[in-house]
Parts: C-alpha cells; sequence; structure tokens
C-alpha cells in the first residue's frame, strides 16, 4: 500500500501536504466506516475521493476537516496535526450550507466575519471572489432567488475567500443538474489554475472524478479502505473538450468502471 | 442525558421533579402543595370513591361524544376543504380564526342557548376540538401526491373508491396529528367547560374541593385529568407511529 | 365574500329565530356602536388588555430564554423538557382556581393565568426551533472555526427565529383565552365583566357584541403578527414565484 502512495505522490510530482495515517472510524451504532486508511495528498493538485457509495468518502473528507473524530489514527495538514477545523482548510457543503436570511455578499464573507475582519475588507474581498466564481450583479440576493449551480457558486466563493491552501469539497456538484454541472466543473478547472490550490473532492461521477482530477482515490466497500491509487494526469490538453474526447481520459473511465464493477458483483453475490 | 455512561430517557426527570414537589410538600412551606404521597393516596381514594366514579363517568361521556362529533364532522370538512377550492375559499379563514381564537369566550353564548347541562359541555368540546381537525386533515389531503390520484384514475377507480382507497389513507398522518391535537383541545374544553359551569362533572368536584380547601384531593382530580389527557394522546401518538414510514416519505 | 355570507346566515338565523337568547347580526352590530360611542366597549378593552400585555411579555422573556437554553443544553433539555410536554398537553385551566387562592383575585391572579397557558407552547417552540437548527449550517460554521458563541449568535437563533415567533404568535393566541378565562373565571373585570353583566340582565346583543369583538380582535392581532412574521423573518416567503 505504502508503495502505491509513494508512487502516486510521485507522479503528481510534489510533496504531500495532507497526510492521512492509519484513520480508522466507527460510528455510534456500531457502524464500521473506515479502516486503517492511509493517504497522502500532493500539494497544488486536485485529488479525487471516488467508491461505492457508502463507503466512507463524505467521513473520511470531514475527518480531514477536523468535523469528525477519528476513532484511531490522525490527520497532518502542512506538518501540523489535525485537531478540529483550522483556517488553512476550508470546506465546500453538498447542501451548500448557505445562510437563507444573509445576502450573497455576507454569504461569501462569513468565514471573514467570523475572524473578526472589518467590514470594509470584508466586502472588498467578498466583491473580488464574487467576480471569481462569475456572480457579479448578484451581490444583494438571497439564497433563495439563485438556482442551485449559483448557489454552490456562493459556497465555492466563501470557501476561496477565507485564502485557505486546502479545499475540501464534498460532492458539490451532486444538487446541480447535468449542464450547470459540467460549465461549473470547466470554471473550477480554470479558477484552481489561477488560485493553486490543493483540492480534496468527493464524488461518486467517475466521469468528474477522472476530469476535474491529478490523481483518484478509489475507496473500497463498507468498511472503507484505500483500494486503488489511479494517476490521472490529463494535463497539456488544452481545450476541456479536447480533454473529454482524448482516449486517455475515456479509458481511465472504462478501467475504474471494471474496478468498481467489481464491488457491485461481490454484493449481489452476497 | 446519560450518567455514569447509562442513557437516562427524558420522561425520567418527571421522577426528580416528583421528588422536589415532595419535599416542598414535606416541609409544609405552602399550604397549597401537600406532598405528593398524599396526593397519591387520595387519587387512590378517589378512584374508588363513588363520587369520583359518577362525575368522571359524566365527564367522559360529554368528552367522548364530543369528540366524537369532532371527528365524524371535522374529517369530512377537511376533505371537502382539501379537494373543492371554493370550499376552500370560503371557510379557509373561518377555520383559521377559530384555530387561535379564544373560544373561552364562546362558552357563556352556548351556555344561554344550550342552558347549563351536559349538552354545553359536549357543544363545547366539540366547539375545541374541530377546527384544528379540518385544518390538518385538509392540509394532508392537499399533500397528497397528485401522481398518486392519478394513478388510481388510471386503474378506473371509482369516486367512492378514490377517496376511500387513496386519499383518506394517503393522508392518514395528518388527520392523526389533527385527531391528536384535537384531543389535547378537547380536554381543555371538557375542563373549561365544566369550570365554567361549575355545577357538572369534575367541575363540581374542582369547585367542592377548592372551597373547602381539600388541597390534596384538589390535586388528586387534577393529576388524574393530566394523566388521562396524556395517555389520550399517546395512545393516537402510538397510532401515528404506526403510519409514520409513509408519512415523511412523501417529500 | 366569505365574511358576507356568514354575517347574512347569522342575520337570518337570529331573524327566525332560533332562540331568543340568539340576536341578529344586525341588533349585535348596533349594540357594538352603542357600547363604543357610550365608551364602555374601549375601556373594557383597555382593563383586559392590561394584564394580557404584562402577562405576554413575561412569557415572551421567560419563555423564549428558557426555551432557547433548553435547546443548547443537553443537560437542561433532560431536565425541563418533559415538564413542558406535559404542561403543554395537560389542560392548565384546571389550574386557575389555585391561582385565585394564591394570589386572590386582583392583577396579578390574572397575569399569571395569562403565563400559565402562555409560556409552554413559547417554551416548547424556542427549545424545538433552536434544537432542529440547520445542522448542516452549524457544522459550516464550525468549519470556519466560528466560535461557539459566534455558532449560537450568527447561525442557531438566526436560523431560529421564524419558529421562535411563530411560538410566540401561538402564545399570544394562548394569551387571549388565558386572559377571556381568567376574566370569566375569577372576577369579572373588563371584557369578562361586559359578558357577564349583559348576559345576567338579558342584554343578548350587547353580550354577543362583546364576545365577537374581543374574539375578532384577537384574530386580527394574530393574524397581524402573521404578517410582520413573513416580512421580518422569511426572505424566502416574501417574494412571490420564486422556485422552492
Amino acid at each position: 500500500m505504502s508503495d502505491q502512495v509513494a508512487q502516486a505522490a510521485q507522479s503528481a510530482g510534489s510533496d504531500p501536504i495532507v497526510r492521512v495515517t492509519g484513520i480508522s472510524k466507527r460510528y455510534e451504532g456500531g457502524v464500521q466506516a473506515l479502516e486503517g486508511v492511509d493517504l497522502d495528498f500532493p500539494e497544488g493538485r486536485l485529488t479525487s475521493l471516488l467508491g461505492p457509495s457508502g463507503c466512507g468518502k463524505t467521513t473520511l473528507l470531514k475527518i480531514i476537516a477536523g468535523l469528525l473524530e477519528p476513532n484511531a489514527g490522525e490527520v497532518q495538514v502542512a506538518g501540523r496535526r489535525v485537531t478540529g477545523p483550522g483556517p488553512e482548510r476550508a470546506f465546500v457543503f453538498q447542501d451548500f450550507a448557505l445562510l437563507p436570511w444573509a445576502t450573497v455578499t455576507r454569504n461569501v464573507a462569513f468565514g471573514l466575519e467570523l475572524q473578526g475582519i472589518s467590514k470594509a475588507e470584508r466586502r472588498e474581498k467578498a466583491r473580488h471572489y464574487i467576480r471569481e466564481v462569475g456572480l457579479t450583479g448578484f451581490e444583494d440576493r438571497y439564497p433563495h432567488e439563485l438556482s442551485g449551480g449559483m448557489r454552490q457558486r456562493v459556497g465555492l466563493a466563501r470557501a476561496m475567500a477565507v485564502d485557505a491552501d486546502v479545499l475540501l469539497m464534498d460532492e458539490p456538484f451532486s444538487a446541480v443538474d447535468e449542464q450547470t454541472r459540467r460549465k461549473f466543473q470547466e470554471d473550477l478547472l480554470h479558477l484552481l489554475s489561477v488560485e493553486k490550490k490543493t483540492v480534496i473532492f468527493v464524488t461518486h461521477s467517475i466521469e468528474e472524478a477522472v476530469y476535474l482530477s491529478s490523481q483518484v482515490v478509489l475507496l473500497s466497500r463498507r468498511p472503507g479502505r484505500v483500494s486503488k491509487i489511479i494517476p490521472t494526469d490529463l494535463g497539456g490538453l488544452e481545450s476541456p473538450d479536447a480533454i473529454r474526447r482524448s482516449k486517455r481520459y475515456l479509458d481511465t473511465v472504462e478501467d475504474i468502471w471494471g474496478m468498481l464493477k467489481q464491488y457491485l458483483l461481490e454484493d449481489e453475490i452476497k | 442525558m446519560k450518567v455514569f455512561g447509562w442513557r437516562v430517557p427524558m420522561m425520567f426527570s418527571l421522577v426528580v421533579w416528583l421528588v422536589v414537589w415532595e419535599i416542598i410538600g414535606q416541609a409544609g412551606w405552602m399550604f397549597l402543595i401537600p406532598p405528593f404521597t398524599d396526593v397519591l393516596r387520595a387519587s387512590f381514594e378517589l378512584l374508588g370513591s363513588e363520587s369520583f366514579h359518577k362525575s368522571a363517568g359524566v365527564t367522559l361521556s360529554a368528552f367522548a361524544s364530543g369528540m366524537g362529533i369532532a371527528i365524524a364532522a371535522g374529517i369530512p370538512l377537511g376533505v371537502l376543504m382539501g379537494r373543492v377550492d371554493a370550499v376552500d375559499r370560503l371557510l379557509g379563514m373561518w377555520v383559521n380564526v377559530f384555530v387561535s381564537a379564544p373560544l373561552t369566550a364562546l362558552v357563556p353564548i352556548i351556555m344561554i342557548l344550550f342552558g347549563f347541562g351536559q349538552t354545553t359541555i359536549i357543544v363545547t368540546v366539540m366547539l375545541f376540538a374541530i377546527w384544528i381537525i379540518v385544518l390538518d386533515t385538509r392540509a394532508g389531503i392537499r399533500s397528497v401526491n397528485p401522481s398518486l390520484i392519478d394513478m388510481a384514475r388510471a386503474f378506473c377507480a371509482s369516486r367512492f373508491q378514490l377517496y376511500t382507497r387513496v386519499l383518506i389513507l394517503a393522508a392518514l398522518p395528518e388527520i392523526l396529528a389533527g385527531i391528536r391535537l384535537g384531543l389535547i383541545r378537547g380536554v381543555k374544553g371538557v375542563v373549561i367547560g365544566q369550570l365554567l359551569v361549575a355545577i357538572i362533572g369534575l367541575g363540581e368536584l374542582f369547585e367542592l374541593y377548592s372551597r373547602n380547601f381539600l388541597m390534596d384531593k384538589f390535586w388528586a382530580v387534577t393529576i388524574l385529568l393530566f394523566a388521562f389527557a396524556i395517555a389520550a394522546s399517546s395512545l393516537i401518538e402510538m397510532l401515528e407511529r404506526r403510519v409514520e414510514y409513509y408519512a415523511g416519505a412523501r417529500g | 365574500m366569505s365574511i358576507a355570507l356568514v354575517c347574512g346566515a347569522w342575520e337570518i338565523a337570529g331573524r327566525v329565530p332560533i332562540s331568543l337568547a340568539f340576536p341578529s347580526f344586525f341588533d349585535t352590530a348596533a349594540a357594538f356602536w352603542r357600547m363604543t360611542l357610550d365608551g364602555s366597549l374601549p375601556i373594557a378593552f383597555l382593563i383586559t388588555l392590561h394584564p394580557l400585555v404584562i402577562g405576554i411579555g413575561i412569557s415572551i422573556v421567560f419563555g423564549v430564554g428558557l426555551g432557547v437554553t433548553m435547546g443548547l443544553s443537553r443537560g437542561f433539555e433532560w431536565l425541563a423538557a418533559p415538564v413542558f410536554i406535559v404542561m403543554q398537553a395537560a389542560p392548565m385551566a384546571a389550574l386557575i382556581p389555585l391561582i385565585t387562592f394564591v394570589y386572590g383575585i386582583g392583577l396579578t391572579a390574572k397575569v399569571l393565568a395569562v403565563c400559565l397557558l402562555a409560556v409552554p407552547v413559547v417554551v416548547l417552540n424556542s427549545y424545538a426551533a433552536v434544537r432542529n437548527a440547520n445542522p448542516s449550517l452549524v457544522q459550516m460554521c464550525r468549519s470556519f472555526q466560528g466560535t461557539r458563541l459566534q455558532q449560537i449568535m450568527k447561525v442557531i437563533i438566526p436560523d431560529a427565529s421564524p419558529v421562535i415567533f411563530a411560538g410566540l404568535r401561538l402564545g399570544v393566541a394562548a394569551g387571549f383565552i388565558g386572559i377571556v378565562l381568567a376574566e370569566l373565571l375569577i372576577t369579572p373585570t373588563g371584557i369578562g365583566d361586559l359578558i357577564t353583566y349583559h348576559r345576567a340582565v338579558a342584554n343578548y346583543a350587547e353580550m354577543y357584541a362583546s364576545i365577537v369583538s374581543i374574539v375578532v380582535f384577537s384574530a386580527v392581532i394574530v393574524s397581524l403578527l402573521e404578517k410582520v412574521e413573513v416580512v421580518l423573518l422569511r426572505p424566502e416567503k416574501r417574494i412571490k414565484g420564486t422556485p422552492e
């Protein structure tokens, strides 16, 4: 296993900024969600966590965020042990988690508001990131006036605004319709090329994982373990369309589907 | 709440409060609060006594008839309001007003119209209980998935079948919730009615005990009444739990 | 429209007449004007509202405070929630004779009667509102390193405020029931006095006018509060035609 990790880190070509060692998580009801997970996340890259539903992807992400406590093992971010949420990590929620009573601007600036940053500075930063995610003109709207895709853009801007090095994204596009999702994925890639963040991205869509990330971590069925790490660097291809049409992309998607199918078959036999 | 790793159910805290009551009562700080054990003893005495049987019987029969009318009239009315927009527009406002209005003020009217007897109590119970049943039934019918109705039509259900086999059943969680709330209001109605009329059933006992400063008996009647109200509403709650599985699944 | 129809039905029923003690709608309306002009009705309202306002004020401060604390603290919840659940389900009116005992027949007794009926519903709503505050928002606040105080002030309380306010509305409605009951049971003052007096002298039109006016008054107040609630606290309901 550690061979694979080293290999993957090498292939990504940079140092790990997030290091997960021996993480196990058991829920109160007795469900073993994760067991002995070791993973490295290279700096400046996007890593997807992919696996069958209920494999503990989101649990792992929330442990990295410091929102959940593992029963064993530890998470290190930039060499420091994680004991709770920290300023170097920002979370993007599956259900957006926007304050329904606050405008787009206030929602985007909410992380800064909690840090006690002055109102003028908050406004300034919020405006910048609202522009970055393409929501200029919607500053004073409320979340219920926005479509799902726009709401998640607010969630993304909020995470960007606190200037964390690591973005943790929990199935951010699962509540967004297909066309909007594609556009959003392209915008995200563009944004990340500008902002240079490390992203850990949970998804259940194989295409999304392969399309977006430098490496895909495949988790096994519950209890979740790392089953395979697949480097998917499709860098060098200019346009998003080129990626979706490239042989490498299509082959990788097919390979991963082959592996996931195994799990499904095993499930049926059981 | 956990004590030494044991989960203590929430309702157990009532025991704590009863102990506090007992202590206050034993200390004799307040004439009004006799020790809880005395109240308990009085309750058992009361349960065996002739006068209590009689007044409880009168109270119970008024309550049951009032509730019966409220349910029998409230559900059809609610269904009608849920299905027919014209009826809804006509009655919606009134039902909403009466659900939160101080109906107590109407009891004097009921008293002069129906006399100082059992009828007044029955009408009061009905009046207190019916509106919430109507409102919840209407809400239940409105929230029935329209494709369920289309399905029944597609399989050639008759109008009668549509109502009895699909609509009422699909709205059952809300209807039961309405009946439970109606029951709670009905108990309040019976108490308020009897207190105001003051010569019937438990109201008479309340009057008698409080005039003669028989505090333990007074509390005993109160406790028995409370116990009845809560037992009745938890009974309906149990029924509700049996249909809960599809109440949430509708979205 | 539906108001006119009901009033019409009342008028016809009064004309028939169903009962000697059932005046027609116009007789009642006329009585209402007479009583408004001679000042007896406005004065009665003022007298009735006095304990009501005090009682509601106390219930709001005490009830919201207690309910929010219960929602935030598990231990407190364990201790206090069942008491209020019982109070909510039980006919608290039965205790009003007791209040008369302790506090006599004055203002205190009436205020207490209002509180007795209004507090449980305010407490339980505030408690449920805080307890069911959106966990996803709370987690979001944690992920941005919000302190517990920030979590409560910036997320939990704002998220709970529509339901807390709805509880206040129900509390006001319960308070009206409490005050009417107190005025009929403890001592006839204000509206209760008008009802009792006119019933005693068989001025049925006047009696009906007093009763209808207090019922209508409470309905107007309650629906006004509902409007305030929508305007202040529910931006998602304010604008029509938005998806959701």
